[in-house]
């Protein structure tokens, strides 16, 4: 059985070493999780993967909570959540407590002029291939077109947009079944 | 008396983003830009867009790191850092557990896969509100700026450059310009 400590530093070490977050860690979860721990098989693996992602929060995070749980109940999942925590924890706060002292630099203050329209290109370039990827055909683009538009031009809150999102999908669901039971 | 006030909005505000944060990192970024720029002004929009930046070079996820960076500066107490950060990661927790409790439920469940559909799709629009926010006078100072905003993009979408490597490669050439 797992211990708990054990628990911790492997998601410490996942925690650790996930630079820009996301998906870019999940072949380290798994190696992890699977391979090295055998917490998990790998069937149960992806398919925790695919909950983890629709449930709301961080991937990684929901990740740890689901392996934590498996292997030691709740409070597995305090130590495996500690351990996926603290280490971005530690580095921002450090980060929050000396860039506020300089930050208003005039060296630093350049070096992020350049890096803002970056960061603004970083978010906007992966749009076409995440569209493709979720199957966005050229009806459905309206979709997520009036959404950003929406919420960039009226400021509405996002929650409502996230809210009609799951009740429209709901929605189109329970259509398509009766169409396909009426045909029947 | 107003500090526990304050507490007490960090607290609701992160824990909502918590719990409406579906599709992962840049996609919560119109959410937390809605409650934490506009509503509350904890930050300006170039803060956070710098508070993006340093998430994408340092590790963990971005809501995480927002809330440890706004619980510490709105406060200037490592406690405001560990109240947003326990708030954000919250609703996960009940959430989560109670999906690993009922793990056979959820599997192929249609009304999950629908309710998924329709976020899939919508999700997409609030990463793009998230960049139109984030495309301000703050950010975007002269053209300059678009210069280095066609170019990141171009590395990104054409040549998939590593976006640490971009910001690195931005950060010299906006203290270069600049």
């Amino acid at each position: 059985m797992a211990s708990y400590w054990q628990i911790f530093i492997s998601f410490f070490k996942i925690g650790s070493f996930t630079l820009g977050g996301g998906y870019a860690m999940i072949p380290l979860i798994q190696k992890e999780v699977v391979d090295k721990k055998g917490w998990l098989k790998e069937s149960e693996f992806v398919e925790m993967l695919a909950i983890a992602q629709s449930a709301p929060g961080p991937i990684a995070l929901n990740t740890a909570i689901f392996v934590g749980y498996k292997a030691r109940g709740v409070k597995g999942v305090i130590f495996s959540s500690l351990g996926t925590i603290l280490p971005s924890f530690i580095v921002i706060l450090l980060i929050a407590m000396i860039f506020t002292d300089f930050k208003d630099n005039p060296g630093v203050e350049r070096v992020f002029k350049g890096i803002r329209p970056a960061v603004v290109a970083l978010i906007a370039a992966p749009l076409y291939q995440m569209g493709k990827s979720a199957g966005i055909t050229r009806k459905t683009v309206i979709i997520p077109t009036l959404a950003a538009l929406i919420v960039w031009q009226t400021g509405l809150s996002p929650i409502y947009i996230i809210i009609a999102a799951i009740l429209g999908g709901l929605a189109v669901g329970m259509i398509k079944e009766k169409r396909t039971k009426s045909k029947k | 008396m107003e500090s526990v006030e304050l507490y007490i909005s960090l607290f609701i505000t992160f824990f909502k983003i918590g719990l409406f944060g579906f599709g992962g990192g840049y996609a919560m970024l119109s959410l937390i830009q809605h409650d934490v720029v506009e509503t509350h002004q904890w930050i300006s929009v170039a803060d956070f867009t710098d508070i993006v930046a340093i998430s994408q070079s340092t590790p963990g996820p971005i809501a995480f790191n927002t809330a440890t960076y706004i619980g510490y500066t709105a406060t200037g107490s490592v406690w405001g850092s560990a109240i947003c950060t326990f708030a954000v990661s919250l609703p996960s927790l009940f959430i989560m557990i109670t999906i690993s409790r009922f793990f056979f439920m959820f599997r192929d469940n249609k009304y999950v896969d629908w309710a998924m559909k329709g976020l899939k799709t919508t999700v997409l629009g609030l990463i793009g509100a998230a960049a139109l926010l984030l495309m301000n006078k703050q950010n975007f100072a002269d053209y300059k700026s678009y210069i280095i905003f066609a170019v990141a993009f171009i590395a990104t979408f054409k040549f998939k450059m590593d976006p640490i490597l971009m910001i690195i490669l931005a950060g010299i050439a906006g203290y270069i310009l600049y």
